[in-house]
């Protein structure tokens, strides 16, 4: 990990044991770096909404502890508090209050004094200042997302929870989202999403933590894990067995299947040369004919599947 | 202290009186002048003075706490409870504040509207029936402390209740007939002495009792007896407020 100076939330050991044995968040650890886009990745019910409540103060963990640009988050709540905002998952607003109204409690709730410049700020930012005066019961739900995040914002927040902000969002709405996500990263903002969709977590995170059944199964630098993703295999079928590799083929990063009549050949597509046609080459040199060739390619999908599936 | 986070809650509040004026305002005022015009002018006629006092003039403490107490609670009640339904609640939870200061927000409000309504009934009681004040501090002791006593126990329920027809279970079928019972329109020496025994244990009793004193100087229980039992009762809600933030008891797990 890099310095601790730049971490500025550190889960440690963060277990919840609800009263009926289920176990929402198992042992996690996770450190989350300044400035950074992180997407916690996984499917419904895997505890990324529990995290982060923790985190938030929501749900109070059975063991660990959580600091916040180093404090407790339980015993200077006041403190750690201050620094966060969330943008809960399910569209909660009141029905009769106007936009303007409800971001301005929201910045009381969290001890901020007045200042319609800041909500005025926030609201045009969102594309909301229009509908400022519109009670949050006539807004479209896309819309209620926004005020949710200008809620959210209300108090000037170091760190900005999403959960699912883009669930049940169509397509160009979803893409809405990121922009707004984007412009706030520029900002400054340290944003930490939830999302279920693969391609959401790749698009806008700088890292992607995976979690499952309450456990996080890996955090890793999202090019790192798309470079993972560009690794290849190509699978080539031999007329007749090979008792060994041949020396000539011995550059390549080649094994040999059991029954020796398959070789597979590991590669990277990203790679300007992945070398395909030297080794179709050098098996034509070496007299070793094929039968079939196909290659495979796993994907974050799929290393999310057999990540899960190995936790399971 | 989170002065700012007390006042949003507090001002969101009275916002949502505002808003519901017609329910939280006009409706109880028109039904206690339902009461007046029925019991005051209408059978009071007919009924003898109780321990000097008309019994139009009687009426007027018993109706006031009939109305603090079911207002406050259902207010406080229906304050708390709300956030919850909605799940709004969460901005709450994560925010940098306080129990105190959530207890002191959403009570707050809801005895500011109970003591408003309070006013007001007397006001329009002024038109029924010629109103006096024995002891204008002690009026105001009750009137303070039984509305702020019943927010909280409206708390409680808001927190306790898992649907709107909880909500309505503890005025409707608790409050209302303890208000009725603990002589809001009648004086319990009218009653048989078993019953009368019965209704000492009515908690409203003291309440009802020690404000009537306030404007008449008549009781049915020592004025001393009223002033430690509300303190008790205050004091027993804001135990329990404090237990269930310290529990986390049905708003947190």
């Amino acid at each position: 990990m890099t310095d601790n100076a730049d971490i500025l939330i550190d889960i440690k050991n963060i277990t919840k044991k609800y009263d009926n044995g289920f176990t929402a968040l198992d042992d996690v650890n996770l450190q989350i770096k300044k400035g950074e886009i992180i997407a916690l990745l996984g499917p419904n019910g895997a505890g990324k909404t529990t995290l982060i409540s923790t985190v938030c103060g929501i749900i109070t963990p059975t063991s660990g502890t959580i600091s916040v640009g180093g404090l407790d988050t339980i015993k200077d709540y006041r403190d750690t508090r201050k620094m966060i905002g969330l943008v809960p998952q399910e569209l909660t607003t009141d029905a009769f209050e106007t936009v303007f109204d409800t971001v301005s409690f929201t910045r009381g709730l969290f001890g901020k004094p007045r200042n319609p410049a800041v909500i005025e700020k926030i609201l045009k930012d969102l594309s909301l200042w229009d509908k400022k005066d519109n009670k949050l019961r006539e807004l479209s739900g896309g819309m209620k997302r926004r005020v949710l995040i200008a809620k959210a914002l209300s108090h000037e927040p170091d760190i900005l929870f999403l959960d699912e902000p883009t669930a049940g969002v169509d397509v160009e709405l979803r893409k809405d989202m990121w922009n707004v996500m984007r412009k706030l990263s520029q900002t400054g903002v340290t944003i930490i999403l939830t999302t279920h969709y693969i391609e959401e977590a790749e698009e806008m995170a700088d890292r992607i933590g995976v979690i499952s059944k309450g456990r996080i199964l890996l955090v890793e630098q999202t090019s790192e894990l798309m470079r993972k993703l560009g690794h290849k295999e190509m699978l080539i079928e031999i007329s007749e067995p090979l008792s060994a590799l041949p020396a000539s083929l011995s550059d390549f990063d080649l094994t040999l299947s059991d029954d020796r009549k398959l070789i597979t050949y590991s590669y990277n597509a990203s790679h300007e040369h992945p070398g395909i046609t030297r080794l179709l080459k050098a098996l034509i040199d070496a007299d070793i004919r094929t039968t079939d060739i196909s290659t495979k390619q796993s994907s974050l999908e799929d290393i999310f599947v057999n990540l899960v599936r190995d936790a399971a | 202290m989170n002065i700012h986070a007390i006042s949003a809650i507090y001002r969101f509040e009275m916002n949502r009186m505002w808003r519901t004026m017609g329910q939280s305002i006009v409706s109880p005022v028109i039904s206690t002048s339902l009461y007046f015009i029925v019991f005051g002018a209408a059978i009071g006629q007919q009924m003898g003075a109780i321990d000097g006092v008309s019994y139009g003039a009687f009426l007027v403490p018993g109706l006031v706490m009939l109305s603090l107490l079911t207002q406050s609670v259902s207010n406080a009640a229906f304050g708390i409870y709300f956030p919850k339904f909605t799940g709004t609640i969460y901005e709450i939870l994560s925010a940098p504040v306080s129990a105190f200061e959530i207890v002191l927000g959403y009570v707050g409000a809801a005895a500011t509207k109970s003591l408003i309504l309070g006013i007001i009934i007397m006001l329009t009681a002024t038109l029924f029936v010629d109103l006096k004040i024995a002891h204008p501090f002690w009026m105001l002791f009750f009137l303070v402390l039984t509305a702020m006593t019943f927010s909280l126990l409206g708390f409680i329920i808001g927190i306790w209740a898992d649907g709107f027809d909880q909500l309505q279970i503890v005025p409707l079928l608790i409050i209302t007939p303890l208000t009725f019972l603990g002589g809001s329109f009648y004086s319990i020496k009218m009653l048989p002495e078993f019953w009368q025994t019965v209704t000492l244990a009515n908690p409203v009793l003291y309440l009802v009792s020690g404000f009537r004193w306030s404007f008449y100087e008549i009781s049915d229980v020592s004025p001393q007896i009223s002033i430690a039992m509300i303190l008790v009762f205050l004091g027993i809600c804001t135990g329990i407020v404090y237990w269930i933030f310290k529990t986390g008891y049905r708003i947190k797990s």
